[in-house]
């Protein structure tokens, strides 16, 4: 399987702002383990570690820093 | 230690100051110790120095696996170790005041040893030298390798001894000297690797009595009593617990080890009516690294001065052991001519890939125990909250990956399966052991495999070994002269089909499995498990 980019969201706004939502009310360190809460139920629902590595190598794309060893790394 | 360790005589260095030895050892440590016992029985004639004239001082290797406690079975210790050492094999994981969930390591029955046993790692040293001793290792305590020269078909050592010093030849120099390795250094071999920016606090503690604990291991995150570090539990025999305490990297190494201060973290624990000894105190920082190369001309390297690992997982002494259960029997078939020098290399190839396993799985534990960033304790943290309610989180939970006997997967001397074969443990894998029936008696299929090269056969008719090969025949209905495996898990670990031969190395690890034997496919497997270059008679 590889990552599918293609618009797969019926209504990506409401998508959003569901983000959005989650996060209303939470100080910066509550926001953060929300994401990493959340990062960790979605990367077990794709449950395959090359999507997860191109999703990761995507998100990663032009962030300033190192180059990211341990994606090419954990190979 | 609950009694006075024991000492050994200082040996006197050979009146003429020169010597000549065909094997030299150095370190009698865990490894050293194991090394030089399977070498003796093998038949092979060694020499072992130690800068020392006892055992592994306090708190070091308790947890001693499946693995480890077979191969000490192979080498005679293995009732003691179980007669002594507390079988456990539920581990518990906490986080802050509550259960995060609780793991079984041997959910299978029908195996003689258990997960683990939790063990002083100065008891099995005592044992370790009684039972060399009673092999003929020659044992030169207070001996200390100060100096070396490598030459083409051996080394020259300089030692040092309370009553002087003296040159010692050695045709093959086994380093067996741990972590700081002398002889590593004298060579100027590089040993690089992470350090972890971490201070852990042991404790071994004697309760006496009643104690609110099961012999399990339990590891907190983050509990009330150390709030925001970890904290491991271990029972070990003798009333005695091994507390490990994370501190952090700005503890202060000199205050926190003040019998005082870690009585105060003990008590805290324990709570304030649980009556305690302190028996021993240490603090650690930790690293993962290795040697490039574990074969330097004559000189072998084996345990912890070929590679260190962080203690989660129990992986430094465990490995080390599985090192010696891997060199031994290439060396003394190196040594006595039934295989070329290249067998060597295949020590080399198997036990690097075994410490690379060990030291990803040591770092991925360490890195989830010690997060080096807020991210990183974020994604830790959001994996121990969610692990309470859902068995995925469960699995990302890594407290430590306790140590595992090495699959040998890619060896050289693994030839591929011949024929069909249902599953079971493949080629370069320890053989898994089975209950069986030996003339009606109850028994254990692993205490008749090892110590030399085996065959074994299942359901099989009389099958001509050649010379070096010992039949072993299991049989699913009693017959004479086979093991009765009566309860067919002998057959279903092996994924073997009746006619089926399993060829075993003398350390137990699967060779080749050949679903229909053949003299000739046999002895080709046997030729290539031998090294291939290998003068088989
Ligand atoms: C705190 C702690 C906890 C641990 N917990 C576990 C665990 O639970 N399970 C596990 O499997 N492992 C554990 N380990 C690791 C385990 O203790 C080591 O991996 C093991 O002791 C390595 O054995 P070794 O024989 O290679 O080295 P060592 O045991 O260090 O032995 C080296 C020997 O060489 C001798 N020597 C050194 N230099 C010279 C010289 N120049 N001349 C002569 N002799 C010399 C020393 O006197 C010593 O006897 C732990 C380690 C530590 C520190």
């Amino acid at each position: 399987m590889s990552l599918d980019t293609t618009p797969r969201l019926a209504d990506a706004d409401a998508a959003f702002a569901l983000l959005m939502e989650a996060h209303r009310g939470l100080d910066p360190a509550a926001s953060r383990a929300l994401d990493a809460r959340l990062v960790l139920i979605l990367a077990n629902h794709v449950g395959d570690l090359a999507v997860l590595r191109q999703a990761l190598a995507l998100a990663r794309n032009g962030l300033a820093g190192e180059d990211g060893p341990g994606l090419s790394a954990a190979r | 230690m609950p009694q006075a360790p024991p000492r050994y005589p200082a040996a006197p260095p050979p009146a003429s100051g020169t010597d000549h030895r065909r094997v030299v050892l150095v370190g009698g440590g865990l490894v050293g110790l194991t090394l030089a016992l399977d070498l003796a029985r093998h038949g092979v004639a060694v020499t072992l120095l130690d800068e020392e004239d006892s055992v592994a001082t306090g708190s070091r290797a308790i947890c001693f696996a499946k693995r480890t406690l077979e191969i000490y079975a192979r080498l005679g210790l293995g009732p003691r170790m179980l007669e002594k050492g507390v079988t456990w094999q539920t581990g518990r994981v906490f986080h802050g005041a509550r259960e995060a969930f609780h793991f079984d390591l041997l959910p299978e029955a029908g195996h003689e040893y258990p997960a683990f046993v939790n063990l002083q790692q100065y008891h099995v040293e005592e044992w370790l030298v009684e039972a060399c001793q009673a092999a003929g290792v020659e044992l030169r305590w207070r001996h200390r390798v100060a100096g070396l020269a490598p030459e083409a078909a051996g080394v020259t050592l300089a030692v040092e001894t309370p009553q002087g010093p003296y040159t010692l030849r050695a045709d093959w120099l086994l380093a067996c000297d741990g972590a700081r390795s002398a002889i590593r250094r004298a060579l100027g071999l590089p040993f690089q690797g992470q350090v972890f920016q971490d201070r852990f606090l042991i404790a071994d503690v004697v309760i006496r009595g009643e104690v609110g604990f099961p012999a399990e291991r339990w590891f907190w995150f983050d509990p009330p009593f150390h709030p925001g570090q970890s904290v491991l539990l271990h029972k070990q025999p003798d009333d005695l617990w091994r507390i490990d305490f994370q501190l952090g990297w700005d503890a202060d190494p000199e205050a926190e080890q003040q019998p005082a201060r870690v009585a105060a973290r003990v008590r805290a624990m324990l709570g304030p009516d649980v009556p305690f000894e302190l028996e021993w105190v240490s603090l650690y920082t930790f690293r993962c690294r290795r040697l490039d190369r574990f074969v330097h001309g004559r000189v072998v390297f084996a345990g912890d001065s070929a590679h260190q690992v962080s203690p989660f997982g129990a992986r430094g002494g465990n490995g080390g052991v599985q090192d010696a259960d891997n060199l031994a029997w290439k060396l003394a078939a190196v040594l006595n001519g039934s295989a070329g020098p290249g067998l060597l290399d295949s020590y080399e190839a198997e036990r690097i890939a075994a410490a690379e396993e060990n030291i990803l799985h040591a770092m991925r534990a360490t890195d989830f125990i010690t997060p080096k960033s807020d991210h990183a304790r974020a994604y830790r943290d959001a994996v121990l909250d969610l692990a309470a309610d859902h068995a995925f989180a469960r699995a990302l939970v890594n407290s430590g990956r306790l140590s595992r006997p090495a699959v040998l997967a890619e060896s050289p001397l693994n030839s591929a399966d011949q024929g069909g074969w249902a599953g079971g443990a493949p080629a370069g894998a320890a053989a898994p052991d089975a209950p069986v029936l030996c003339e009606g008696q109850p028994d254990w299929l692993l205490r008749h495999l090892g110590g030399d090269f085996g065959l074994l056969l299942f359901d099989a008719p009389d099958f001509p070994t050649p010379p070096g090969l010992r039949p072993v025949h299991v049989a699913a209905e009693a017959r004479p002269g086979a093991l009765w495996d009566h309860s067919g898990l002998a057959a279903a670990r092996f994924g073997a089909m009746p006619g089926g031969a399993v060829l075993l190395r003398p350390d137990q690890h699967i060779a080749a499995r050949l679903a229909m034997p053949d003299p000739v496919a046999v002895r080709a497997a046997l030729e290539r498990a031998r090294g291939g270059g290998g003068l088989v008679p």
